[in-house]
């Protein structure tokens, strides 16, 4: 992307965001970050640093852990989804997410990806078997597995059980895809399989991608946000990142010099 | 991997440094030769410039295998661009004291020196003041002199202006002896594209320091 203006939406805003595994240990500090619709933002920064326990509030999954606590907005499309009201099977539906590494369900290859659409959606068995076929070919996997839908999803590849993943997580139409390290268990060519995939997938979707491979985050992100003890020090466009970043602290990251 | 790299951008510091000093007496020489009607002098620029090419690929190569092999980013990055680009600047300038050496010998093959002769030693002496702290500019990474240095280089474009016009008036009065200032005009050429590419690499010190690409008049504050 050039150095024009931007001028996809902002899809999440953060606005001093303050996070808490316990009433005293806490982990992030004071985050605001703008992230732009159908763009790709990658959050980088040494372990520890926050950049999981940031995106997992996107979606509150760590509402499933006692006593972790986020203060502050965070807007989707506006709206602040830690408010209380806000229904979380939704917000869930609307922001899926992919971990490090592939969790398959112990089901077939079809079942994985039909999974979520039984759970959101009412549709009858031949509108499902589309959607699961779109969703596999969204996922640039169909074509390696259409004639294996009934075996069982743990049977597949490291890389094709992630983007199986990726898959059922398209399945559910969600707007944003947080992925945290997604290719960090599978090889290098599996690796790029699925970057090319991410790159594809932000024609459609808003991508947020945690990563600890430095060459990843300059490949295939338009955004990169660098975190270090909880604060984001700095946030630009990828290439602005990668070859001036304004921040010392950025530059001795991303050059190798600590972390 | 980091200390690695470190080492290498060392070396490769050395390499470039080594090149512009050969480069620098090149010009040097070049313009001694031109001053002094030297014959052994031009030839001797001309002979060298081999080693110069030579040391030009090396360097080049090594550039390349860092990038390829430890994919740089931020100042790492902008350090292999900037030395990749140097190294054809310093190049390029010897290839322009070889061409001054040549014009010298070109006038001593055609044996007749003029009574009204055209003094370009002015502009030889800023290319080299030039080409001398612009080497100093990138081993200090120093902006200010960069941009001090890029300032100079009207100097010689006016000054090159001069040179072609008096050769021009010349001409006209000794149509005889137009060979021989064309000569002159062509040497007073060559130092101003030793001005230029001294230009490109005080600019290119200047994007190594700030990020900034400030060729075509982007000259920062």
């Amino acid at each position: 992307m050039n150095a024009e203006a931007d001028h996809s939406p902002v899809k999440i805003s953060v606005r001093n965001l303050n996070f808490f595994y316990t009433k005293a240990v806490q982990s992030l500090f004071d985050n605001n970050l703008d992230i732009r619709a159908n763009r790709i933002t990658a959050v980088i920064g040494p372990s520890g640093c926050g950049k999981s326990t940031h995106l997992r509030v996107y979606n509150r999954i760590f509402e499933l852990y006692r006593g972790q606590r986020a203060d502050g907005q965070v807007l989707i499309d506006g709206r602040n989804i830690l408010d209380p009201a806000v229904d979380v099977l939704e917000l869930r539906r609307k922001v899926g997410m992919i971990f490090q590494k592939p969790t398959p369900f112990p089901m077939s290859v079809f079942d994985n990806v039909a999974y979520p659409m039984r759970l959101h959606f009412k549709l009858s068995r031949s509108e499902i078997a589309d959607r699961v076929e779109a969703a596999l070919k969204g996922a640039s996997l169909w074509d390696e597995v259409k004639d294996k839908l009934k075996k069982s999803g743990l049977a597949l590849s490291g890389g094709q059980q992630q983007r199986l993943c990726i898959a059922r997580a398209i399945a559910a139409e969600p707007e944003i895809l947080l992925m945290d390290e997604p290719t960090s268990a599978v090889d290098p060519v599996a690796t790029l399989k699925i970057e090319d995939l991410v790159l594809e997938l932000r024609e459609k979707f808003t991508v947020v991608i945690v990563t600890h491979n430095m060459q990843q985050a300059s490949r295939i992100s338009d955004y990169t946000a660098f975190f270090y003890k909880g604060r984001i020090v700095e946030y630009d466009r990828t290439e602005k990142i990668f070859t001036n970043p304004s921040e010392k602290k950025t530059e001795e990251y991303i050059t190798g010099r600590f972390g | 991997m980091r200390e690695h790299l470190a080492q290498e951008i060392v070396r490769l510091k050395r390499m470039v440094s080594d090149l512009a000093a050969q480069v620098e007496h090149a010009v040097q020489q070049a313009v001694e030769a031109a001053q002094q009607a030297d014959e052994t002098l031009a030839r001797r620029v001309i002979e060298q410039d081999d080693a110069i090419d030579r040391e030009e690929i090396m360097i080049e190569e090594e550039c390349l295998k860092i990038l390829a092999l430890h994919q740089p980013v931020a100042g790492d990055l902008r350090y292999i661009v900037t030395f990749l680009k140097v190294n054809n600047e310093l190049e390029r300038i010897g290839d322009l004291a070889v061409n001054i050496a040549k014009q010298v010998l070109h006038q001593l093959d055609f044996g007749v020196f003029p009574e009204e002769k055209i003094d370009f030693a002015p502009q030889m002496e800023i290319a080299r003041q030039m080409l001398k702290a612009a080497l100093d500019a990138l081993v200090a990474r120093n902006c200010l002199e960069a941009n001090e240095t890029i300032r100079m280089d009207d100097r010689i474009d006016e000054l090159n202006r001069e040179v072609i016009e008096r050769s021009e008036e010349l001409i006209k009065q000794h149509p005889e002896l137009a060979e021989y200032y064309i000569s002159v005009i062509f040497i007073s050429r060559h130092l101003e594209r030793i001005g230029d590419c001294t230009t490109n690499i005080c600019e290119d010190v200047i994007y190594l320091e700030l990020g900034k690409i400030v060729r075509h008049g982007g000259l920062p504050e």
